[in-house]
Protein backbone atom coordinates (compact mmCIF):
# COMPACT_ATOMS: atom_id res chain seq x y z
CA UNK A 1 0.00 0.00 0.00
CA UNK A 2 2.64 2.36 1.32
CA UNK A 3 4.71 1.18 -2.04
CA UNK A 4 1.91 2.33 -4.33
CA UNK A 5 1.67 5.31 -2.75
CA UNK A 6 5.18 6.05 -3.01
CA UNK A 7 5.16 5.27 -6.83
CA UNK A 8 2.09 6.89 -7.83
CA UNK A 9 3.35 10.15 -6.38
CA UNK A 10 6.79 9.36 -7.91
CA UNK A 11 5.40 8.21 -11.30
CA UNK A 12 5.08 11.71 -13.09
CA UNK A 13 8.45 12.89 -12.43
CA UNK A 14 9.79 9.33 -12.91
CA UNK A 15 8.15 9.01 -16.58
CA UNK A 16 9.72 12.61 -17.73
CA UNK A 17 12.90 11.88 -16.84
CA UNK A 18 12.80 8.47 -18.06
CA UNK A 19 10.73 9.57 -21.75
CA UNK A 20 12.37 13.36 -21.93
CA UNK A 21 16.31 12.07 -20.72
CA UNK A 22 16.82 8.09 -20.76
CA UNK A 23 15.23 7.48 -24.18
CA UNK A 24 16.16 9.72 -26.47
CA UNK A 25 19.98 10.23 -25.01
CA UNK A 26 20.20 6.20 -25.58
CA UNK A 27 18.57 6.04 -28.79
CA UNK A 28 21.22 9.24 -29.88
CA UNK A 29 23.70 6.84 -28.29
CA UNK A 30 22.75 3.51 -29.98
CA UNK A 31 22.44 5.61 -33.73
CA UNK A 32 26.14 5.97 -33.36
CA UNK A 33 26.54 1.84 -33.40
CA UNK A 34 24.26 1.11 -36.28
CA UNK A 35 26.33 2.64 -38.89
CA UNK A 36 27.13 1.03 -42.32
CA UNK A 37 30.45 0.54 -41.71
CA UNK A 38 30.23 -1.49 -38.66
CA UNK A 39 29.38 -0.90 -34.80
CA UNK A 40 32.75 1.32 -34.24
CA UNK A 41 32.99 2.89 -37.52
CA UNK A 42 31.66 6.28 -36.69
CA UNK A 43 33.83 6.11 -33.43
CA UNK A 44 37.28 5.12 -36.14
CA UNK A 45 36.26 8.45 -38.16
CA UNK A 46 36.02 10.49 -35.40
CA UNK A 47 39.68 9.54 -33.82
CA UNK A 48 40.68 9.27 -37.60
CA UNK A 49 40.34 12.50 -38.12
CA UNK A 50 42.83 15.02 -36.94
CA UNK A 51 41.27 17.91 -36.89
CA UNK A 52 38.96 16.26 -34.51
CA UNK A 53 41.49 14.98 -32.34
CA UNK A 54 42.86 18.37 -31.95
CA UNK A 55 39.52 19.33 -31.03
CA UNK A 56 38.74 16.63 -28.40
CA UNK A 57 42.44 17.01 -27.09
CA UNK A 58 41.89 21.08 -26.91
CA UNK A 59 38.62 20.68 -25.04
CA UNK A 60 40.13 18.38 -22.21
CA UNK A 61 43.43 20.64 -22.22
CA UNK A 62 41.18 23.80 -21.66
CA UNK A 63 39.04 21.71 -18.79
CA UNK A 64 41.68 20.85 -16.91
CA UNK A 65 43.60 24.93 -17.08
CA UNK A 66 40.37 26.04 -16.02
CA UNK A 67 39.54 23.31 -13.48
CA UNK A 68 43.23 23.56 -12.21
CA UNK A 69 43.04 27.94 -12.18
CA UNK A 70 39.54 27.64 -10.37
CA UNK A 71 40.62 25.31 -7.76
CA UNK A 72 43.07 27.44 -6.43
CA UNK A 73 41.50 31.23 -6.60
CA UNK A 74 38.03 29.26 -5.41
CA UNK A 75 40.26 27.52 -2.40
CA UNK A 76 41.89 30.58 -0.77
CA UNK A 77 39.01 32.91 -1.43
CA UNK A 78 36.81 30.17 0.01
CA UNK A 79 38.80 30.02 2.93
CA UNK A 80 38.90 33.89 3.88
CA UNK A 81 35.17 34.14 3.15
CA UNK A 82 34.61 31.25 5.66
CA UNK A 83 36.68 33.04 8.29
CA UNK A 84 35.53 36.15 7.70
CA UNK A 85 32.90 38.03 10.36
CA UNK A 86 29.33 37.57 9.84
CA UNK A 87 28.38 41.16 8.22
CA UNK A 88 31.03 40.35 5.30
CA UNK A 89 30.62 37.10 4.92
CA UNK A 90 27.08 37.80 3.75
CA UNK A 91 27.66 40.30 1.15
CA UNK A 92 31.06 38.28 -0.19
CA UNK A 93 28.52 35.46 -0.79
CA UNK A 94 25.90 37.94 -2.72
CA UNK A 95 28.99 39.01 -4.52
CA UNK A 96 29.82 35.66 -5.79
CA UNK A 97 26.03 34.14 -5.84
CA UNK A 98 25.34 37.08 -8.17
CA UNK A 99 27.41 36.53 -11.44
CA UNK A 100 26.47 32.71 -10.43
CA UNK A 101 23.04 33.23 -11.27
CA UNK A 102 23.20 35.56 -13.74
CA UNK A 103 23.56 33.55 -17.04
CA UNK A 104 26.42 32.84 -19.38
CA UNK A 105 25.47 34.67 -22.65
CA UNK A 106 25.69 37.81 -20.29
CA UNK A 107 29.13 36.68 -18.26
CA UNK A 108 30.74 35.91 -21.56
CA UNK A 109 29.98 38.76 -22.91
CA UNK A 110 31.01 40.87 -20.65
CA UNK A 111 34.33 39.26 -21.88
CA UNK A 112 33.70 40.19 -24.99
CA UNK A 113 33.47 43.82 -23.89
CA UNK A 114 36.85 43.50 -22.61
CA UNK A 115 39.14 41.95 -24.81
CA UNK A 116 37.75 43.15 -27.79
CA UNK A 117 39.98 44.63 -30.63
CA UNK A 118 38.48 48.22 -29.28
CA UNK A 119 38.13 46.61 -26.18
CA UNK A 120 38.47 48.08 -22.30
CA UNK A 121 41.63 46.55 -21.99
CA UNK A 122 43.15 47.41 -25.67
CA UNK A 123 42.16 51.30 -25.12
CA UNK A 124 43.84 50.73 -21.44
CA UNK A 125 46.82 49.52 -22.89
CA UNK A 126 47.40 51.89 -25.80
CA UNK A 127 46.30 54.78 -23.43
CA UNK A 128 49.64 54.07 -20.91
CA UNK A 129 51.19 53.43 -23.86
CA UNK A 130 52.33 50.05 -23.20
CA UNK A 131 51.02 49.02 -26.85
CA UNK A 132 51.19 50.73 -29.99
CA UNK A 133 48.01 49.23 -31.82
CA UNK A 134 45.66 46.91 -30.24
CA UNK A 135 46.11 43.27 -29.98
CA UNK A 136 43.86 39.92 -31.19
CA UNK A 137 43.12 38.89 -28.13
CA UNK A 138 39.69 37.39 -28.85
CA UNK A 139 39.53 33.90 -30.36
CA UNK A 140 41.99 32.65 -28.40
CA UNK A 141 42.57 29.78 -26.11
CA UNK A 142 43.58 32.52 -23.68
CA UNK A 143 40.17 34.40 -23.71
CA UNK A 144 38.21 30.95 -23.56
CA UNK A 145 40.66 29.86 -20.29
CA UNK A 146 40.03 33.81 -18.73
CA UNK A 147 35.88 33.87 -19.72
CA UNK A 148 36.04 29.99 -18.08
CA UNK A 149 37.49 30.68 -15.08
CA UNK A 150 35.19 33.34 -14.57
CA UNK A 151 32.56 31.11 -14.82
CA UNK A 152 33.26 28.84 -12.82
CA UNK A 153 35.06 30.83 -9.85
CA UNK A 154 31.96 31.78 -8.33
CA UNK A 155 30.64 27.77 -8.23
CA UNK A 156 34.23 26.97 -6.93
CA UNK A 157 33.77 29.16 -3.77
CA UNK A 158 30.13 28.54 -2.84
CA UNK A 159 31.08 24.70 -3.23
CA UNK A 160 34.10 25.42 -0.71
CA UNK A 161 32.85 27.90 1.89
CA UNK A 162 30.43 25.60 3.58
CA UNK A 163 32.89 22.98 3.77
CA UNK A 164 36.03 24.91 4.83
CA UNK A 165 32.70 26.80 7.19
CA UNK A 166 32.61 23.44 8.87
CA UNK A 167 36.28 22.98 10.08
CA UNK A 168 36.57 24.61 13.42
CA UNK A 169 38.53 27.52 14.45
CA UNK A 170 39.88 25.19 17.32
CA UNK A 171 41.07 22.87 15.61
CA UNK A 172 43.02 25.32 13.17
CA UNK A 173 44.62 27.00 16.80
CA UNK A 174 45.12 23.69 18.45
CA UNK A 175 47.54 22.77 15.06
CA UNK A 176 48.83 26.02 15.36
CA UNK A 177 49.95 25.63 19.70
CA UNK A 178 51.04 22.15 18.63
CA UNK A 179 53.90 24.08 16.84
CA UNK A 180 52.57 23.77 13.32
CA UNK A 181 53.59 27.17 11.21
CA UNK A 182 50.54 27.97 8.88
CA UNK A 183 52.42 25.87 6.11
CA UNK A 184 51.61 22.83 8.01
CA UNK A 185 48.74 23.88 9.11
CA UNK A 186 46.99 24.65 5.78
CA UNK A 187 48.57 21.12 3.80
CA UNK A 188 48.01 18.75 7.31
CA UNK A 189 44.66 20.10 8.89
CA UNK A 190 42.56 22.44 6.31
CA UNK A 191 43.28 20.48 3.29
CA UNK A 192 42.51 17.12 4.09
CA UNK A 193 39.44 18.18 5.44
CA UNK A 194 38.18 20.07 2.13
CA UNK A 195 39.67 17.19 -0.14
CA UNK A 196 35.72 16.14 -0.52
CA UNK A 197 34.66 19.24 -0.93
CA UNK A 198 36.98 20.26 -3.25
CA UNK A 199 36.85 17.01 -5.72
CA UNK A 200 32.96 17.89 -5.87
CA UNK A 201 34.09 21.43 -7.11
CA UNK A 202 36.71 20.20 -9.45
CA UNK A 203 34.05 17.87 -11.62
CA UNK A 204 31.27 20.62 -11.42
CA UNK A 205 34.13 22.77 -12.84
CA UNK A 206 35.36 20.00 -15.06
CA UNK A 207 32.63 18.69 -16.96
CA UNK A 208 31.35 22.35 -17.05
CA UNK A 209 33.74 22.92 -19.22
CA UNK A 210 34.12 20.01 -20.94
CA UNK A 211 30.07 20.46 -22.39
CA UNK A 212 30.11 24.03 -22.43
CA UNK A 213 29.08 26.10 -25.70
CA UNK A 214 28.13 29.49 -24.85
CA UNK A 215 31.78 30.83 -23.71
CA UNK A 216 33.75 28.92 -26.80
CA UNK A 217 31.44 30.25 -29.21
CA UNK A 218 31.38 33.82 -28.03
CA UNK A 219 35.51 33.80 -27.38
CA UNK A 220 37.05 31.34 -29.18
CA UNK A 221 34.78 31.61 -32.40
CA UNK A 222 35.87 28.60 -35.38
CA UNK A 223 39.59 28.85 -34.27
CA UNK A 224 39.29 27.68 -31.01
CA UNK A 225 36.69 25.17 -31.60
CA UNK A 226 36.06 23.03 -28.71
CA UNK A 227 33.84 19.68 -28.30
CA UNK A 228 30.69 21.64 -27.22
CA UNK A 229 30.64 24.33 -30.53
CA UNK A 230 31.98 21.30 -32.71
CA UNK A 231 29.07 19.12 -31.77
CA UNK A 232 26.41 22.26 -32.68
CA UNK A 233 27.91 22.87 -35.70
CA UNK A 234 27.91 19.62 -36.97
CA UNK A 235 24.28 19.20 -36.05
CA UNK A 236 23.21 22.67 -36.99
CA UNK A 237 25.53 23.46 -39.92
CA UNK A 238 26.37 20.47 -41.49
CA UNK A 239 23.49 18.85 -40.13
CA UNK A 240 25.29 15.39 -40.17
CA UNK A 241 23.70 13.94 -37.41
CA UNK A 242 25.86 10.67 -36.97
CA UNK A 243 28.88 13.21 -36.05
CA UNK A 244 27.41 14.86 -33.88
CA UNK A 245 25.82 11.92 -32.19
CA UNK A 246 29.11 10.48 -31.49
CA UNK A 247 30.11 13.41 -30.18
CA UNK A 248 27.39 13.24 -27.69
CA UNK A 249 28.13 10.17 -26.62
CA UNK A 250 31.58 10.67 -26.10
CA UNK A 251 30.87 13.39 -23.85
CA UNK A 252 28.28 11.76 -22.05
CA UNK A 253 31.05 8.75 -21.76
CA UNK A 254 33.83 11.16 -20.27
CA UNK A 255 31.29 13.32 -18.08
CA UNK A 256 29.91 9.96 -16.63
CA UNK A 257 33.22 8.39 -16.30
CA UNK A 258 34.85 11.58 -14.46
CA UNK A 259 31.80 12.14 -12.22
CA UNK A 260 32.09 8.12 -11.52
CA UNK A 261 35.91 8.38 -10.74
CA UNK A 262 35.97 11.08 -8.95
CA UNK A 263 33.42 9.63 -6.64
CA UNK A 264 35.40 6.72 -5.63
CA UNK A 265 38.40 9.14 -5.28
CA UNK A 266 36.11 11.17 -2.96
CA UNK A 267 35.01 8.26 -0.89
CA UNK A 268 38.70 6.97 -0.35
CA UNK A 269 40.34 10.14 0.11
CA UNK A 270 37.69 11.61 2.56
CA UNK A 271 39.39 11.58 5.96
CA UNK A 272 36.10 10.96 8.01
CA UNK A 273 35.41 7.75 6.13
CA UNK A 274 37.97 5.12 7.10
CA UNK B 1 39.27 33.16 18.67
CA UNK B 2 38.80 33.91 15.20
CA UNK B 3 41.93 33.16 12.94
CA UNK B 4 44.10 35.48 11.82
CA UNK B 5 44.22 35.82 8.04
CA UNK B 6 47.68 36.74 6.25
CA UNK B 7 47.10 40.15 5.12
CA UNK B 8 48.07 38.43 1.35
CA UNK B 9 44.88 35.93 1.58
CA UNK B 10 42.93 39.44 2.18
CA UNK B 11 44.43 41.47 -0.49
CA UNK B 12 44.23 38.25 -3.03
CA UNK B 13 40.25 37.82 -2.28
CA UNK B 14 39.82 41.45 -2.66
CA UNK B 15 40.94 41.54 -6.10
CA UNK B 16 38.99 37.91 -7.03
CA UNK B 17 36.16 39.85 -5.65
CA UNK B 18 37.03 42.59 -7.97
CA UNK B 19 37.42 40.23 -11.11
CA UNK B 20 34.26 38.91 -10.25
CA UNK B 21 31.99 41.94 -10.00
CA UNK B 22 34.25 44.08 -12.55
CA UNK B 23 33.13 43.09 -15.66
CA UNK B 24 29.18 43.16 -14.79
CA UNK B 25 29.82 46.97 -13.99
CA UNK B 26 31.24 47.09 -17.14
CA UNK B 27 28.15 45.54 -19.00
CA UNK B 28 26.16 47.91 -17.08
CA UNK B 29 27.90 50.83 -17.69
CA UNK B 30 28.43 49.98 -21.76
CA UNK B 31 24.63 50.37 -21.57
CA UNK B 32 24.40 53.75 -20.91
CA UNK B 33 26.44 54.68 -23.13
CA UNK B 34 24.76 57.62 -25.72
CA UNK B 35 26.95 55.54 -28.63
CA UNK B 36 26.43 53.51 -31.79
CA UNK B 37 28.98 51.00 -30.29
CA UNK B 38 30.37 49.41 -27.19
CA UNK B 39 32.34 51.42 -24.70
CA UNK B 40 33.56 51.79 -21.31
CA UNK B 41 33.61 54.10 -19.38
CA UNK B 42 30.42 55.09 -21.42
CA UNK B 43 30.55 58.11 -23.51
CA UNK B 44 27.45 60.16 -22.30
CA UNK B 45 24.23 58.97 -20.45
CA UNK B 46 21.39 57.41 -22.29
CA UNK B 47 18.54 55.45 -21.83
CA UNK B 48 17.83 55.01 -25.35
CA UNK B 49 19.26 51.30 -25.90
CA UNK B 50 17.00 50.02 -23.63
CA UNK B 51 14.38 51.36 -26.03
CA UNK B 52 15.53 50.13 -28.44
CA UNK B 53 14.64 46.53 -26.88
CA UNK B 54 11.68 46.64 -27.40
CA UNK B 55 12.05 48.33 -31.21
CA UNK B 56 13.57 45.31 -32.21
CA UNK B 57 10.75 42.35 -33.35
CA UNK B 58 12.78 39.77 -32.33
CA UNK B 59 13.46 40.63 -28.89
CA UNK B 60 10.18 40.98 -28.11
CA UNK B 61 9.16 38.10 -29.13
CA UNK B 62 11.99 36.20 -27.70
CA UNK B 63 11.44 37.58 -24.36
CA UNK B 64 7.54 37.22 -24.41
CA UNK B 65 8.80 32.99 -25.68
CA UNK B 66 11.77 32.84 -22.57
CA UNK B 67 8.91 33.71 -20.13
CA UNK B 68 6.36 31.82 -21.17
CA UNK B 69 8.57 28.58 -21.51
CA UNK B 70 10.09 29.33 -18.16
CA UNK B 71 6.78 30.34 -16.59
CA UNK B 72 5.45 26.66 -17.95
CA UNK B 73 8.20 24.43 -17.17
CA UNK B 74 8.57 25.55 -13.85
CA UNK B 75 4.54 24.95 -12.78
CA UNK B 76 4.89 21.60 -14.62
CA UNK B 77 8.36 21.17 -12.68
CA UNK B 78 6.67 22.33 -8.95
CA UNK B 79 3.74 19.70 -10.43
CA UNK B 80 5.78 16.43 -10.32
CA UNK B 81 8.61 17.57 -8.40
CA UNK B 82 6.67 18.45 -5.41
CA UNK B 83 4.83 14.82 -5.26
CA UNK B 84 8.58 13.24 -6.22
CA UNK B 85 10.42 14.93 -3.33
CA UNK B 86 7.34 13.71 -0.60
CA UNK B 87 7.60 10.30 -1.84
CA UNK B 88 10.87 10.04 -1.64
CA UNK B 89 11.48 11.23 1.67
CA UNK B 90 7.92 10.18 3.10
CA UNK B 91 8.66 5.99 1.45
CA UNK B 92 11.98 6.14 1.45
CA UNK B 93 12.35 2.88 2.46
CA UNK B 94 9.56 1.11 0.17
CA UNK B 95 11.15 3.21 -3.25
CA UNK B 96 14.33 1.95 -4.90
CA UNK B 97 17.53 3.74 -4.24
CA UNK B 98 17.82 3.97 -8.36
CA UNK B 99 15.10 6.78 -8.10
CA UNK B 100 17.13 9.51 -6.27
CA UNK B 101 19.64 8.82 -9.10
CA UNK B 102 17.53 8.85 -11.58
CA UNK B 103 16.35 12.75 -10.67
CA UNK B 104 20.46 13.43 -10.36
CA UNK B 105 20.37 12.44 -14.02
CA UNK B 106 19.42 16.04 -15.76
CA UNK B 107 22.85 17.39 -13.91
CA UNK B 108 24.84 14.81 -15.13
CA UNK B 109 23.79 14.38 -18.59
CA UNK B 110 25.43 17.20 -20.69
CA UNK B 111 22.80 19.93 -21.77
CA UNK B 112 23.73 19.77 -24.75
CA UNK B 113 23.59 15.98 -25.65
CA UNK B 114 19.93 17.19 -24.22
CA UNK B 115 19.20 19.47 -26.64
CA UNK B 116 20.44 17.62 -29.41
CA UNK B 117 18.70 14.28 -28.97
CA UNK B 118 15.23 15.85 -28.30
CA UNK B 119 15.88 17.71 -31.25
CA UNK B 120 16.72 14.59 -32.87
CA UNK B 121 14.65 12.19 -31.18
CA UNK B 122 11.59 13.93 -30.25
CA UNK B 123 11.22 17.24 -32.82
CA UNK B 124 12.35 15.39 -35.55
CA UNK B 125 11.13 11.83 -34.83
CA UNK B 126 7.76 12.19 -33.86
CA UNK B 127 6.98 15.41 -35.41
CA UNK B 128 6.68 17.38 -31.94
CA UNK B 129 6.31 20.57 -31.92
CA UNK B 130 9.87 22.76 -30.97
CA UNK B 131 7.84 24.77 -28.58
CA UNK B 132 6.75 21.46 -26.55
CA UNK B 133 10.01 20.08 -27.13
CA UNK B 134 11.36 23.18 -25.45
CA UNK B 135 9.09 22.91 -22.36
CA UNK B 136 10.40 19.19 -21.82
CA UNK B 137 13.98 20.19 -22.13
CA UNK B 138 13.58 22.42 -19.61
CA UNK B 139 11.14 20.84 -17.02
CA UNK B 140 13.74 17.94 -17.40
CA UNK B 141 16.70 20.86 -16.60
CA UNK B 142 15.17 22.48 -13.65
CA UNK B 143 13.33 19.17 -11.77
CA UNK B 144 16.54 18.10 -9.85
CA UNK B 145 16.54 22.19 -8.39
CA UNK B 146 13.45 21.90 -7.76
CA UNK B 147 13.37 18.17 -5.99
CA UNK B 148 16.75 19.01 -3.91
CA UNK B 149 14.88 22.53 -2.63
CA UNK B 150 11.97 20.83 -1.81
CA UNK B 151 13.64 17.39 -0.28
CA UNK B 152 15.69 19.62 1.78
CA UNK B 153 12.87 21.94 3.19
CA UNK B 154 10.51 18.34 3.99
CA UNK B 155 13.82 17.63 5.51
CA UNK B 156 12.70 19.37 8.54
CA UNK B 157 9.16 18.31 8.46
CA UNK B 158 7.84 16.37 11.21
CA UNK B 159 5.89 13.54 9.51
CA UNK B 160 3.54 12.96 12.42
CA UNK B 161 1.79 16.18 12.01
CA UNK B 162 0.23 14.94 9.04
CA UNK B 163 -0.52 11.62 10.53
CA UNK B 164 -2.38 13.63 13.12
CA UNK B 165 -4.15 15.64 10.70
CA UNK B 166 -5.36 12.38 8.81
CA UNK B 167 -6.20 10.24 12.08
CA UNK B 168 -7.87 12.88 13.12
CA UNK B 169 -10.16 12.32 9.28
CA UNK B 170 -8.67 15.10 7.32
CA UNK B 171 -8.95 13.73 3.60
CA UNK B 172 -5.05 13.31 2.56
CA UNK B 173 -5.52 16.23 -0.42
CA UNK B 174 -6.80 18.72 1.77
CA UNK B 175 -4.02 17.37 4.42
CA UNK B 176 -1.29 18.32 1.75
CA UNK B 177 -3.13 21.72 1.07
CA UNK B 178 -3.47 22.40 4.67
CA UNK B 179 -0.68 20.53 6.51
CA UNK B 180 2.41 20.02 4.30
CA UNK B 181 2.42 22.66 1.69
CA UNK B 182 2.49 25.68 4.21
CA UNK B 183 5.15 23.97 5.83
CA UNK B 184 7.33 23.87 3.37
CA UNK B 185 6.43 27.30 1.35
CA UNK B 186 9.08 28.86 1.34
CA UNK B 187 10.79 25.98 -0.33
CA UNK B 188 8.56 26.04 -2.74
CA UNK B 189 8.92 29.84 -3.55
CA UNK B 190 12.76 29.43 -3.69
CA UNK B 191 12.35 26.50 -5.95
CA UNK B 192 10.16 28.30 -8.10
CA UNK B 193 12.62 31.23 -8.64
CA UNK B 194 15.79 28.99 -9.10
CA UNK B 195 14.25 26.90 -11.85
CA UNK B 196 12.41 29.96 -13.60
CA UNK B 197 16.04 31.68 -13.38
CA UNK B 198 17.83 28.91 -14.73
CA UNK B 199 14.92 28.16 -17.24
CA UNK B 200 15.41 31.85 -18.67
CA UNK B 201 19.03 31.68 -19.07
CA UNK B 202 19.43 28.46 -20.35
CA UNK B 203 21.48 28.04 -23.97
CA UNK B 204 22.74 24.79 -23.98
CA UNK B 205 18.94 22.77 -24.53
CA UNK B 206 17.25 25.97 -26.25
CA UNK B 207 20.11 26.17 -29.22
CA UNK B 208 19.24 23.29 -30.69
CA UNK B 209 15.31 23.77 -29.92
CA UNK B 210 14.59 26.82 -31.88
CA UNK B 211 12.31 26.86 -34.96
CA UNK B 212 11.32 28.99 -37.46
CA UNK B 213 9.33 31.74 -34.97
CA UNK B 214 10.31 30.36 -32.13
CA UNK B 215 14.01 31.20 -30.18
CA UNK B 216 14.75 32.50 -26.26
CA UNK B 217 16.11 35.25 -25.33
CA UNK B 218 19.38 33.97 -24.46
CA UNK B 219 19.97 32.14 -27.98
CA UNK B 220 18.50 35.82 -29.36
CA UNK B 221 21.32 37.66 -28.02
CA UNK B 222 23.66 34.90 -29.33
CA UNK B 223 22.48 35.43 -32.56
CA UNK B 224 22.21 39.76 -32.17
CA UNK B 225 25.62 40.00 -31.33
CA UNK B 226 27.46 37.92 -34.22
CA UNK B 227 26.08 40.44 -36.30
CA UNK B 228 26.09 43.58 -34.60
CA UNK B 229 28.08 45.37 -31.79
CA UNK B 230 25.92 47.91 -29.83
CA UNK B 231 25.02 48.67 -26.61
CA UNK B 232 21.78 46.58 -27.21
CA UNK B 233 23.22 43.29 -25.37
CA UNK B 234 24.58 45.50 -22.95
CA UNK B 235 21.28 46.58 -22.17
CA UNK B 236 19.34 43.38 -22.11
CA UNK B 237 22.01 42.12 -20.00
CA UNK B 238 20.97 44.96 -17.39
CA UNK B 239 17.63 43.70 -17.52
CA UNK B 240 18.71 39.73 -17.12
CA UNK B 241 20.77 41.41 -14.09
CA UNK B 242 17.76 43.34 -12.69
CA UNK B 243 15.80 40.20 -12.79
CA UNK B 244 18.62 38.08 -11.03
CA UNK B 245 18.58 40.81 -7.85
CA UNK B 246 14.82 40.54 -7.65
CA UNK B 247 15.70 36.51 -7.58
CA UNK B 248 18.87 36.94 -5.19
CA UNK B 249 16.16 39.11 -2.58
CA UNK B 250 13.21 36.48 -2.83
CA UNK B 251 15.64 33.60 -1.88
CA UNK B 252 16.81 34.80 0.66
CA UNK B 253 13.78 35.96 2.31
CA UNK B 254 12.61 32.45 2.07
CA UNK B 255 15.80 30.10 1.90
CA UNK B 256 18.78 32.24 2.69
CA UNK B 257 21.39 32.74 0.48
CA UNK B 258 23.58 30.40 2.42
CA UNK B 259 21.49 27.35 1.51
CA UNK B 260 23.19 28.31 -2.30
CA UNK B 261 26.82 27.20 -0.57
CA UNK B 262 25.69 24.27 0.58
Amino acid sequence: MKRFAGWTLASPATLLVLLGLVAPVAATIYTTFGTPGGPFATYQAFFGSGFRRTVLLRTINVSLIVTLIAVVIGFITAYVVSRAPGWLKSILIIAAVFPLLTGVVVRSFAWLIILGKNGILNSTLINLGVIAEPLSMLYTQGSVIVAMVYLFVPLMVLTLVGVLEAIPDDLIQASASLGANSWATFTQVILPLAVPGLIVGAVLVFTGSFTSYATPQLLGGEQVMMMGTLMYQQAMVTFDWVSASTIAAIMVVITIAIVMAMNAAARRLNPMTV
Amino acid sequence: MPTKIHPALIGFTALVFLFLVGPLVIVVGAALSDTTFLTFPPQGFSLRWFQNIFEIDAFRRTILTSLQVAVISTFVALLIGIPASYAMSRYRIQLPGWLSTLFVLPVLVPELVLGFSLLKNLAFQFNAPIFLSLIIGHTILILPYVIRVISASLASFDFSIEEAAISLGSPPLKTFFTVLLPNVRSGVIAAFILAFITSVNDVSISIFLTGPGISTLPIQLLAHMEQFFDPTVASVSVMLMVLTVAVMAIVERTLGLTFLAK
